[in-house]
């Protein structure tokens, strides 16, 4: 029957076709990047079994011990705590902040772009003032104003975090979907009676994804810098909780004596940022089939 | 038999402006123009770009809002562009795109978005979608082995036929192409006009035919009328209007079309560009250019008149020439 033919041929271009091309060209910088950004969301979600040590346990006897020791393989710091496990513990912490923030504030930009381009007008003015207020305002100074008055938690860190370069996406959004309005695809699906959530959702969502997925990639390591720079001034993560920054500002005082302390969290914030944009690029090419 | 869309004396007028802070100046894109389309019937639109042919199309579907007249579509009124009685009334009338690849969602196979009209409208179980959908590709003529292709894997004449599939889908009563075949190869423009017009007759569609190409409009459409900046200056049948055009505008239009194995001589060939629609001449809007034109057709504007069986024209010279004759005939 000419239905099961249909359905039959349309498949191989779904799924498989994708995985396929996926195994074919992988470059191997988007290689390591997946790898290591694989071996990240592992580390965060098993973070408790992967430690070898408490967070807190001191071992006062091998205080600023130098990391390859057989005891604490990334040596230890000035109260004899593990670094490695600290280091796996602050992984867990600094990810859920950043994928939490980043989803937070591409969700929320993108939905305000919409609704600006659906309904113009007042709408408009009003996100389009909103976001150039958020751009005026330095993000730091309202971070400390806010975490000086509530006191910090995580759930208050990663809402804060959420704002950050939401206006970003509101007019990244709110012009893709003009100018989509504009060109013919999503004025034919309207033509054909889609309600305007079907036309945002399925037609005008999917062909602005790519620019959206590049500016994620962009706001992902800026949110872990933001938390790290917040928790170094002493007003993200609190002790005794440990996250990448709070490990870098802390283990600054210790830069010419045990640098260890210091790089190990930091070459882990490089290494991601960098995964992350790596493989961003990679995916937003993957994602266009008019580009495979 | 009533009318299936009916239009009267559809007013657009577009404003535009010049520089930053210049004046804006009105364009009359559709101006005043009634026309009826019955089931089955096909009407032809005709002239130059600039005439407002497209913006009519849109008016006709209630994507632009008529800003005087209005539209009646199987006897009601056109409701209002984006209304959920709008979107409803979109199964009965399907746009023809000129450009498919603009017009076709680029991340999607065509399978999908020929599909989408019966997922829009609840028309279908799903379970039956994809034979439908197979029916329409057949229908148009498109391979089964195409099904899974994105639109920019398609040639020029696919994606149109795949456009008229999706156009198709919820079996509308009134199909509006606009330029449908005017950016195609002209091998593939005859195949895709005989699919519309094998579809047409097949399932009854009433058609409006907006095209700048005559030879296409006189293959498909059984009434042709003429625009000339905003305005019908003359509507016929298809067979007469080409064979005798009346208006000097027509005429123009017809001797045009060059014909294999007739002398270019006798033809008569239009001075000048159309005008500025912002700057409508004074009197009828062709006088600058109509080889005809007398004092009248400079300072009073004709109506559309009736010149003979179900034909009218809106020109001085031709209704007085058509009176003059009575009264011959009369004295005869």
């Amino acid at each position: 029957m000419a239905s099961v033919d249909v359905t039959e041929r349309a498949s191989p271009g779904g799924l498989r076709g994708f995985t396929a091309s996926l195994r074919r060209k992988m470059p191997i910088s988007v290689a390591f990047g997946v790898f290591w950004l694989a071996a990240m969301v592992a580390i965060a979600l098993f973070a408790g079994y992967l430690r070898p040590y408490d967070i807190t346990a001191m071992d006062l006897t091998s205080r600023l011990s130098s990391p390859g020791a057989f005891k604490h393989w990334l040596g230890t710091d000035e109260l004899g705590r593990d670094v490695l496990s600290r280091l796996i513990q602050s992984i867990r912490v600094s990810l859920i902040i950043a994928f939490g923030a980043t989803i937070l504030s591409a969700v929320f930009g993108t939905t305000l772009g919409f609704a600006a381009a659906r309904f113009r007008g007042m709408v408009e003015h009003l996100v389009l003032v909103l976001a150039d207020f958020q751009a005026a305002l330095p993000f730091l100074i309202m971070s400390l104003a806010v975490l000086a008055f509530f006191g910090s938690s995580m759930m208050l860190l990663v809402c804060l975090m959420g704002f950050y370069g939401w206006e970003r996406y509101a007019r990244i959004a709110r012009g893709l979907a003009i100018s989509a309005g504009a060109q013919g695809y999503a004025a034919a699906v309207v033509q054909l009676g889609a309600t305007p959530a079907r036309v945002y959702l399925r037609h005008i969502l999917p062909n602005v994804a790519s620019t959206l997925i590049v500016s994620m990639t962009l706001t992902f390591p800026e949110i872990i810098l933001m938390e790290s720079g917040l928790s170094f001034l002493g007003l993200g993560v609190q002790p005794p909780e440990t996250s990448l920054g709070n490990m870098v500002g802390f283990g600054r005082e210790y830069l010419t004596r045990a640098p260890w302390i210091m790089l190990a969290p930091a070459a882990v914030i490089m290494l991601t940022t960098l995964s992350i944009s790596l493989v961003g690029d990679w995916l937003r090419d993957k994602l266009d089939p008019t580009l495979r | 038999m009533n009318p299936l869309i009916e239009a009267n004396d559809l007013l657009r007028i577009y404003e535009t402006r010049r520089g930053l802070f210049g004046r804006t100046s009105p364009v009359r894109a559709v101006d005043g123009v009634s026309l009826a389309v019955v089931q089955g019937e096909t009407l032809g639109i005709v002239g130059e770009s600039g005439s407002g042919k497209s913006t009519l199309g849109r008016m006709l579907l209630g994507i632009d809002p008529a800003q005087a007249g209005e539209v009646r579509f199987s006897g009601r009124p056109m409701p209002k562009s984006g209304t959920a009685e709008w979107r409803a009334l979109r199964a009965k009338m399907q746009l023809v795109y000129q450009d498919p690849l603009a017009a076709l969602d680029r991340r999607l196979t065509i399978t999908a978005q020929i599909g989408e009209p019966l997922e829009i409208h609840r028309m279908i179980p799903k379970e039956h979608r994809a034979a439908r959908v197979a029916e329409l590709m057949a229908a148009v003529g498109l391979r089964p082995d195409q099904a899974g292709r994105f639109p920019h894997e398609l040639s020029g004449g696919q994606r149109q036929r795949a456009v008229i599939a999706r156009a198709l889908a919820s079996r509308p009563k009134l199909l509006v192409c606009d330029e449908p075949v005017s950016a195609l190869d002209v091998s593939i423009q005859a195949q895709v006009v005989n699919v519309l017009r094998d579809l047409q007759e097949q399932n009854g569609i009433a058609m409006v035919f907006i095209s700048h190409d005559l030879k296409v409009v006189r293959n498909i459409a059984d009434r042709v009328a003429v625009m000339y900046l905003g305005r019908i200056v003359e509507e016929a049948s298809s067979d007469v209007i080409f064979q005798s055009p009346q208006h000097p505008y027509t005429k123009a239009l017809v001797s045009s079309v060059p014909v294999p194995g007739k002398p270019l001589e006798g033809r008569m060939i239009l001075q000048g560009e159309p005008p500025n629609p912002a700057e409508r001449p004074s009197g009828c809007a062709f006088h600058p250019r109509c080889p005809l034109a007398r004092d009248i057709c400079r300072t009073s504007v004709p109506a559309l008149r009736q010149i003979g069986s179900g034909r009218t024209a809106a020109c001085h010279i031709v209704a007085g020439e058509a009176a003059s004759i009575e009264t011959l005939r009369r004295r005869a």
